[in-house]
This record gives C-alpha cells, structure tokens and sequence, in this order.
C-alpha cells in the first residue's frame, strides 16, 4: 500500500463511553493529510469524549470499533506511546502540575517525543532547546518568563489555551486536536492563536478542531466540517455547513436528524 | 604498607586485655549487646579522658531505665542484644567490592557516581582522592581559625571546647536514643566557626578525612559563634549500604548573637535500618537555624529537628522531605521551642507515600509563658501515591501565652488522574509523569538545597518511580 492510499487518521464505528455509559455511539471519521476538518456540535453530544479516546484517558472505554493512525490501531497504546507516534491533543481545560517549570517539563516531553520520531540522536541539547523555545513564544507572542513559571499553575483561560498551542509547536504532532481551544480568549488572543495554528500547519499533518461555535472557523479556514449530535456525526460538509449552523442554530439539524431517525 | 592508624589499631589490638580483636581481617569491635562493661571498652579504646568516660557511664544508665518509646514508629522488632555498638573503621577497610549488594552497585551505575565515591559510599577502602579537596578546603578553614574535625578527634584536640557544649543542647537523658548515642557514640563531626566567621562554602562530611562519617552512633556538635555563618551538609542522595540495622545519631547546635548556621541532610540509608535520630539548636538574640531534612531511606525513620529559640530576635526553620517506599515508616516533622519573646519559627514539611510506605508528620510548636510575640507557622503536605499509601499528621501545639501569632495548614492530596494523563499525552511515560509531580511537589524544598544535592535527588525519585510503576 502506498503511503497516499492510507489515511492519515481514521476512526470506524466507534462505540466508546465512561463507567459503562455510552457516549459515543457509532462514530465514523477519515482524515487525510493536509486537511483541516472541524467537529461541530452542541454541548453533551460527545466532542470532547471523542478527543479524550483518540489521546487515549485511561477513564474512557471503547466497546467497539477501531481508531487506525497511519494504518495502525492505536486503541491499545498508552496516550505517551501514542504522543510518541505524532498524535497531539491541546487539551480544554489543561491540568496545573506545581512546582513543574513549563521549561523543564518541555524539554523532557519534546525529547522523547523527538527520540521516538526521529530516532535516539535527535534529542536537543539545552541549548538548542531553550534557542527553539524562544522562537515559538515570541511566535505566539508569549512572554519568555513563561518558561519558568509552573506548568498551567495560576495561569489565566487565556494563557492556558497559548501555552497548549505553544506545546503543539514545540512537538510538531502530525496528527493534533485542538479541543475548544477558542473557549477563554478574547479576539486578540484568538486571532494570536488562530496566527500561530495557521503558521504551523503544513500539508504534511492534520487538524480536528472541536469547537462550539463558529468563531474559530473564521481565523482558522477547515477544508471539511462536521456535526455532532448524540455521539454520532449526522451531517458532513464543507465550510459553508459552519456557516450554516450559525445562522440556523443546531435545533434545526435536531429535528431533521430526529426525523431521520424514526 | 599500613598506615600510620593501622599500626596504631594493631599496637591497640595486641594491647588490649580483652583482646577483641580478629587477627585476619583487623577487625575491631566490642561483643554483641551492651553493657557496662561493653561502654567502658569503647571509652578505652579511643583513649578518652575521664569525664568522656562518665559521661557515657551515666548515659547508659538512662538508657537502661528508660522504656521504649511507644508513641511513635513502631520499633518492637529491635533487639538491642543482637547490635554491636562499636566496630573500629578498619572493618570498612576489610569489606570488599563484591560484597556490596549488586542493587546498590547498580544504583550507584545509574546515579552516575563516580568509582571512588561509591567505594566511600559502599563503606569500601578509603576515600583518597576526597583527601586532596579536604587539605586546601582545611588550609583555608584553618586561616579563618574554623574547626572541622571528628568527633573523636575533637575530644582529644580540643578538650575545653568540647567539654564546655557537649551535651548541652541534647543532655544524654532527653530520650532512650540520645542516652543510648551518649553512652556508644563514635565519630561525626565538630564544628567551630569564631566569631564574625563567615564560611562560603558548605561543609561535608563527606570531605572528612580518617573519619567515620557514616557512623551507627555519630556525634555531632556545632558552634556558631557571634555573627558567624556555616552551612553544613550531612550524608548523600546515594544509598548508603550498611550492615548495622540501627543507626541513632546525635546533632547538638549552639547558634549565638547575630549567628546562622543551615544544617542539610539527605539520609538514605538502606531499607533494613532504623534510623533514630536528635537533632536539636539552640539559637540565641538574632540568630538563624536552619534544618533542612530530607528522609528517603531506612526501614524506619524517627527524626525531629528542633529549634530552641532563647532570645528575642531568634529565629527557626525547618524543611523536612519524606519519602516512604514500600515497608517503610518515615515519621519525621519539626519541633520548634520558644522560650523568649519576638521569636519566629516555620516548619515545612512535604512527604510522599507509595505501596506500603508510611510517612507520618509529627511536629512540636512549644510558646513558652512569657514568649509573647511570637510568630509561628506549620505547613504540612502529604502526597499519597496510590490507593494503598497512608499519611498521618501529629501536629501538636502547647501555647502558653496569648499574644502569639500561630498558623498551621496541613494538605493531603493524591496524584491526580488527570495530571498523569496530561503529561503522559505529551510523551511522558507513566513513571517519568509520576516522578515529574513528585518533585514538583518537593520543588519547594529541593529548590533549597546545593544544586547537585537536589539534581541527585531528583533522579533518586525518578529511580524509585521506575521500580514501582508499570
């Protein structure tokens, strides 16, 4: 199989859950690279579920189906393995980890990241390290200081959601999700944001961006959009379905997918 | 050749009527358990002046009269008959390289020590190449009229000093494990820094030379005289092997007008070894005490460093680090005593437990009547690894007077799920997320101690992690 035959990321029949509770009921999804596709879909209709399965949260449980990463089903791998494999989730509400300097903690994380990828000789030195750090904060117009502060500790929405883009830029996933990262910024710091994501896409790698609304969409241009309800996708479509869906409102695809249903 | 104190520990050896004293492997040492008797040897042998002598006698009586104490770790599998209480360092001359327990020596590999240091470490030969730092480190010392010998040493060189603080601070019936200490102590360090002497760098034990650093009994004493400041550290991050199971030490400090003196320890001794430890200062008008106690080994850990803050002015810290592994008790914390008034005191204390361990706070904040304004704050963390780990928090407070200013806030907390997966969607391993929140955690701490005392001890956590997760 040549490598433009595979997909880079697909998802089939899904059915995945917490506590013995389904969420995501029969969930199909392809992604190629060099696309941007979007998820779209009222709260409780299983977005951020499905962002937690694909990292791989150990609370989450799959009942069937398969999520396959360059041909690979990668539903048994631990999250680090599947970090390892150029998979990147910018998380919705990142954890704090006291006493962690973002320096110290990126380092490591972009070492074995990068150890994993590329091979045991690519780690950078901390020379090279700090020299590459500065570049994607000034990129992201972050303040160097934040190298030193304490991992997501006292961090404002806003900086939480820089620093998560900021990480995806220092481990140059192939494969990233970006889980609401519009919620929290105000349109200086999403237009910073959507800047930064643009700057770093590349049509070697993908993009799922979750997202509520439509906003983010205006900054960041996806190639496909798709709709969420009731842990299944119920319309695909280009980026006009964005458009759409913030004139209409989601209650109308309820109702025809309602419709459908019965 | 033999050495200038082999000869002298062979001309002992033949001398000595009770002639304990194995001719192939010139091993020193008294008979198991302890007695009268076994204490008078131990004074005979090191040569000491009468009132040494006495000294031990009568603490060996209080230790025979005192009960165990049973309100802490549970210590009910020490058998005081089956130790002995004086072995002679050649014994460590005698030990050799293959003998050192395969898991040490790996540690060892994977801590990066460099091969002589872990000889010293492992009790093996002695510790050549530390003696070429020690001698400048000594020329300067000795300019600045600071001492900084071994105990015994001391006891011989500087018999007025010695005399006039020893037991002072710690009188040898304050507790069953300072009597005990007082009657068979044996090495640790002396420390004399005069007044207005400010030593930059800190002081080891370590670069001691002929000395038995690592001693079951050690003894040491510290005295800061006006306006001075020392920082001595004790022990190492690398596990230090013993043979012996109990290990009970004794710190004395005299801190004077203006004086500070920051004492570090990073105990890790092996996992069969209980580790019974006073450590206590007093500070006087001004003064700073510092302890900063990390406890990673040992079966079980008994140890409180105190401050007894005299006069106006004084003040009094502790930071104190405990780990507790599988099968162990880590029961440490801080006691800090005011007796004057305008005194201040704080006690930090994080500790971590994992599997079976245990790590208990147990911590003293004492105002005596009259110590008005006084102000005081305990902040105690625990961190529980697992489901299976247990903490426990002993704070006890005895505040006589009413104008006193006193906090105490205790945590306990897990680690968290999602911290785990956070880091681990980034790369990490599950074992590298672990020790990465740890220390963090102890970041408050280890930010505190010389810069390879806290990269070492990092690692160490890293390497406890790697044992148990995954």
């Amino acid at each position: 199989m040549t490598p433009e035959a595979t997909p880079l990321f697909t998802i089939e029949n899904l059915h995945a859950g917490i506590e013995g509770k389904e969420i995501l009921r029969g969930l199909d999804l392809t992604i190629n690279r060099g696309e941007i596709h979007a998820l779209m879909g009222p709260n409780g209709s299983g977005k951020s579920t499905l962002a937690y399965v694909i990292a791989g949260h150990p609370n989450y449980e799959v009942y069937e189906g398969r999520i396959l990463y360059k041909g690979e089903n990668i539903l048994e791998m631990t999250p680090d393995e599947r970090a390892k494999l150029g998979l990147f989730l910018a998380f919705q509400y990142p954890t704090a980890i006291p006493g962690v300097t973002m320096a110290n903690f990126l380092r490591l994380a972009v070492n074995s990241v990068r150890k994993a990828r590329y091979g045991e000789d690519k780690a950078l030195s901390p020379r090279e390290f700090r020299r590459l750090m500065r570049e994607k904060l000034a990129m992201l117009r972050m303040d160097e200081s934040f190298a030193t502060r304490y991992l997501n500790e006292g961090f404002s929405g806003g900086e939480k959601k820089r620093a998560e883009i900021l990480q995806m830029a220092l481990l140059e996933p192939e494969f990233a999700i970006l889980d609401e990262t519009d919620s929290g910024l105000d349109i200086d710091a999403l237009r910073t944001v959507a800047d930064g994501v643009n700057a770093l896409f590349n049509p070697s790698m993908a993009m799922l961006i979750i997202t509520h609304y439509q906003r983010m969409l205006n900054y960041i241009k996806p190639h496909f959009v798709h709709v969420m309800l009731d842990g299944m996708i119920v319309a695909s479509g280009g980026p006009e379905l964005a458009e759409e869906l913030e004139a209409k409102g989601y209650d109308w695809l309820k109702s025809e997918f309602a419709e459908a249903a019965s | 050749m033999a050495t200038q104190p082999e000869l002298e520990l062979q001309r002992l050896g033949t001398e000595y009527k009770y002639g304990f004293r194995d001719p192939e492997q010139y091993v020193f040492k008294t008979r198991k358990g302890l007695d009268r008797e076994v204490v008078e040897q131990i004074s005979w042998i090191k040569g000491e002046p009468d009132w040494m002598r006495e000294f031990r006698l009568k603490a060996l009586e209080y230790f025979l009269r005192r009960p165990l104490p049973t309100w802490g770790a549970d210590l009910s599998e020490l058998n005081f008959d089956d130790i002995y209480y004086y072995i002679k360092p050649t014994e460590k001359q005698g030990r050799s390289w293959d003998e050192v327990p395969e898991y040490i020596k790996q540690t060892f590999e994977r801590l990066g020590i460099p091969e002589a240091e872990r000889k010293f470490l492992a009790g093996v030969g002695a510790q050549y190449e530390s003696e070429v730092v020690y001698h400048s480190l000594r020329e300067d010392l000795e300019r600045q009229g600071v001492i900084f010998v071994d105990m015994d040493t001391a006891v011989r060189e500087y018999p007025d000093l010695v005399k006039q603080y020893f037991g002072t601070i710690v009188p040898p019936n304050d507790n069953k494990f300072a009597a005990l200490n007082s009657a068979v102590w044996s090495g640790g360090s002396f420390v004399y820094v005069p007044e207005g002497v400010r030593v930059e760098i800190p002081l080891q034990a370590y670069f001691r030379i002929n000395a038995e650093n690592m001693g079951q009994f050690e003894r040491t004493l510290i005295i800061v005289e006006p306006g001075g400041y020392v920082h001595y550290v004790e022990g190492c991050t690398a596990p230090i092997y013993s043979t012996a199971s109990l290990h009970s030490a004794v710190v004395e400090i005299i801190v004077k007008e203006g004086a500070r003196c920051r004492y570090t320890t990073i105990q890790n001794w092996s996992k069969n070894v209980y580790n019974l430890v006073t450590k206590r200062a007093a500070a006087y008008r001004d003064a700073t005490m510092e302890w900063v106690d990390g406890n990673l080994g040992s079966k079980v850990t008994m140890k409180y460093p105190a401050v007894w803050l005299m006069e106006p002015g004084a003040r009094g810290e502790v930071l104190s680090v405990a780990f507790a592994s599988d099968g162990q008790h880590q029961d440490a914390g801080g006691k800090m005593v005011h007796v004057a008034p305008y005194t201040s005191s704080q006690i930090i204390s994080k500790s971590i437990s994992k599997g079976t361990g245990r790590a208990s706070y147990r911590g003293l904040v004492k105002v005596h009547r009259g110590a008005h304004h006084v102000r005081s704050n305990v902040v105690c963390d625990a961190l529980l690894l697992d489901e299976q780990s247990r903490t426990d928090t002993y704070p006890y407070m005895e505040i006589e007077e009413e104008q006193v200013s006193i906090g105490h806030e205790a945590t306990v907390s897990k680690v968290a799920e999602e911290q785990l997966f956070y880091l681990q969607s980034r790369g990490l391993s599950e074992a590298e997320a672990m020790s990465m929140i740890v220390n963090g955690f102890i970041e408050p701490i280890t930010k505190e101690l010389p810069l390879e005392y806290a990269v070492e001890l990092n690692r160490l956590i890293q390497l406890e992690m790697e044992g148990s997760v995954g």
